[in-house]
C-alpha cells in the first residue's frame, strides 16, 4: 500500500476533506469512499442528483493521421466509422482476447480549426497498463499518445435531475444531446467536454476541464445539487449504483482472466470485416463451456461479497465478483460467474457466505433500470 | 450507561462489568465511535445464549452496505443474553449505543481479559489517532 502522501490528489481533495470525505486509496489516488452515509448518496443519485470526482479516471487523447485506424487495429469495436461526438463503450483486449480494460472511446471535436480526434476514458487502475499498451502498438502508426489525467479533471453529473442542472449553467441545450455523445461547450463560463454518459443507471452527464478550473464548477454543481436534494457522492455509493445498473466492474466482472463472451459484453465486440488484437482468440471461444455473468438476488439480509463460492446442490458452480446491500430493493444483491447450467433465470442457488450457505435466486440484469 | 464509565478494547467494543447473582456479568457493546465508522448497518448476526467465548476472538458478525465486520469479545465466558430486539432495529446501535443499542451479556469465566481493556480517555486517545 501506497502512504496517503504518495497518494495522487484530485484537484478537488481538499473540498472532499473539508466536507467530510473519507480518504481512501483506490488504485493510487486519494478518493472520497463516501461523506456520510452511503445509502443517503445512494437515494439521493437514484431521486435526484449526485456529484462524482471521477477525476481519477484515465483520460488519454490519441492525434494524428492514422489515429482511427491505430485505435481500431486495438479496440474491440470499430471507431473509425463514429460520427464527430460520438461515444461507444468498448474492450481492449491482449491477443489471447483476455480483457486488458473497458474503456470509452471519445470521436471528440476539440476545436474549430481541427480534425476531430480521438479521446479514451480508461479505468485508475489500469491506466499506465493502456498508456504502455498503446505505445507499444503505436510502431508504424502515425499517431501521438497524451496522458491529459493530470492536467484536466472529471465530474459526473448523475440523476434524474442532472440535465437540467447541467442545462442552467451552459448556453448549450444538454436536453438535445442525445446519450453516449459529447462535446465542447462552456459551463459556468469554462470550457468543457459534456457528455451525455456515466455509470449509475441514471441520465446524467460527465464533464472534463481544466484541473485548475474544476473547483469553481463543482462548487456551482454542488450548490443547485443540494437546492434539489442531491449531494456529493462517493466511490462506495458509486459502486452500489453501478452494481444495481448491472454494470461491470474492471477488477472484480472483468479481468485478465475473462473474456468478453463470458462477461456478456458481446454488444462490445464487432468482429466482422475488421481485424483487431484478440479477435481470432475471441472467434474461437466456445460459448456454451465457459461460466457466465449472472445477477443473484440473496434471501435474507447477508451481503454475498468478492470471493463467495457459489454452489448448487453442494458443488461449486460459480464465484461471486461483487456484492452488496441493494439500498434501493433494500436487500442483497451480486454479480458472479456461474456454470452455463446454472445461469437460467430463476435458478435456485446458494451462497457460502463466511462459512454459511444462503438461498440467492438467479434474476435478470440489470436489477435496476430508471423509469423512462 | 454513560461512556465515561465504560471499559473499551482496541477493537472498538464496550465493556460494562456488573455482579448479578453472585457472578460477574460482562454487558458488551459496540463504541458509537465503531458504529459510526461502519455506516449504513444492514444486518447483525448475534451470538447463542450459552455459547462459550473466548478473549479476543469474535462472536458475533455486524455488516453494513460496505463491508462485514468481526464484533470480538473482550473477555472469555459464556454467553447468557443477547438483545434480541437489535437484527428489527439495528439504529439503536447508532441512536443508543451504550444503552438500548447493548449487544450481549458475558457471564466471565476468567478476568484476565481485563487488564487490556481501556478506560475512556485512553479510547478516545486511540480514537482520535486512528
Amino acid at each position: 500500500m501506497s502512504t496517503a502522501d504518495q497518494l495522487i490528489r484530485t484537484p478537488l481533495h481538499d473540498w472532499h476533506a473539508t466536507h467530510g470525505g473519507r480518504m481512501v486509496d483506490f488504485a493510487g489516488w486519494s478518493m472520497p469512499v463516501q461523506y456520510g452515509s452511503i445509502v443517503e448518496e445512494h437515494q439521493a443519485t437514484r431521486k435526484a442528483v449526485g456529484l462524482f470526482d471521477i477525476s481519477h479516471m484515465g483520460r488519454l487523447l490519441i492525434n494524428g493521421p492514422d489515429a482511427a485506424k491505430f485505435l481500431d487495429s486495438l479496440l474491440t469495436r470499430s471507431v473509425a466509422d463514429m460520427r464527430p461526438h460520438q461515444i461507444r463503450y468498448s474492450l481492449v483486449c491482449n491477443s489471447t482476447g483476455s480483457i486488458l480494460d473497458d474503456v470509452l472511446a471519445y470521436r471528440a471535436v476539440l476545436g474549430e480549426d481541427q480534425p476531430p480526434g480521438f479521446g479514451l476514458v480508461v479505468n485508475a487502475s489500469n491506466r499506465a497498463k493502456i498508456v504502455a499498451w498503446l505505445e507499444e502498438h503505436a510502431a508504424g502508426y502515425s499517431v501521438e499518445i497524451l496522458d491529459k489525467t493530470i492536467e484536466y479533471a472529471m465530474i459526473a453529473i448523475q440523476g434524474p435531475k442532472a440535465i437540467e442542472i447541467l442545462d442552467s449553467m451552459t448556453s448549450f441545450e444538454i436536453t438535445s444531446m442525445r446519450y453516449y455523445t459529447g462535446q465542447l461547450m462552456e459551463v459556468a463560463g469554462v470550457e468543457c467536454f459534456v457528455s451525455r454518459t456515466g455509470y449509475t443507471g441514471e441520465d446524467g452527464g460527465e464533464l472534463i476541464c481544466d484541473a485548475d478550473k474544476v473547483l469553481g464548477i463543482w462548487e456551482q454543481l454542488y450548490d443547485k445539487a443540494t437546492a434539489v436534494g442531491g449531494t456529493a457522492v462517493g466511490l462506495a455509493a458509486r459502486d452500489t449504483l453501478r452494481l444495481e445498473a448491472g454494470m461491470p466492474l474492471y477488477g472484480h466482472e472483468l479481468s485478465e482472466s475473462i473474456n468478453p463472451v463470458e462477461a456478456g459484453l458481446d454488444f462490445a465486440i464487432n468482429l466482422r470485416d475488421r481485424e483487431f488484437v484478440g479477435k481470432q482468440a475471441i472467434e474461437a471461444i466456445e460459448q456454451n463451456a465457459l461460466p457466465i455473468r449472472v445477477g443473484l438476488q440473496l434471501e435474507g439480509r447477508r451481503v454475498a461479497r468478492e470471493g463467495c463460492s457459489i454452489l448448487r446442490d453442494g458443488d461449486q458452480v460459480g464465484t461471486v465478483t461483487s456484492g452488496t446491500f441493494s439500498p434501493t430493493f433494500d436487500r442483497p444483491i451480486a454479480m458472479g460467474y456461474v456454470k452455463p447450467a446454472a445461469a437460467t433465470l430463476g435458478t435456485s442457488l446458494d451462497i457460502d457466505i463466511r462459512g454459511k450457505q444462503h438461498t440467492a435466486k438467479v434474476v435478470p440484469l440489470p436489477f435496476y433500470e430508471r423509469g423512462k | 450507561m454513560k461512556p465515561e464509565e465504560l471499559l473499551y478494547a482496541k477493537t472498538h467494543e464496550w465493556v460494562a462489568i456488573a455482579e448479578e447473582n453472585g457472578t460477574k456479568v460482562a454487558t458488551l457493546g459496540i463504541s458509537a465511535f465503531a458504529v459510526e465508522a461502519l455506516t449504513d448497518l444492514v444486518y447483525i448476526d448475534l451470538p447463542k445464549v450459552g455459547q462459550k467465548v473466548e478473549a479476543e476472538q469474535p462472536f458475533c458478525e455486524v455488516e453494513s452496505v460496505k463491508a462485514v465486520s468481526d464484533v470480538y469479545s473482550p473477555l472469555e465466558g459464556e454467553v447468557i443474553a443477547v438483545n434480541d430486539a437489535l437484527p428489527d432495529a439495528l439504529e439503536t446501535l447508532g441512536s443508543d449505543p451504550y444503552g438500548e443499542g447493548w449487544v450481549a451479556k458475558i457471564k466471565i469465566a476468567d478476568e484476565a481479559g481485563l487488564a487490556n481493556l481501556m478506560d475512556h480517555t485512553a479510547y478516545t486517545k486511540q480514537c482520535e489517532e486512528s
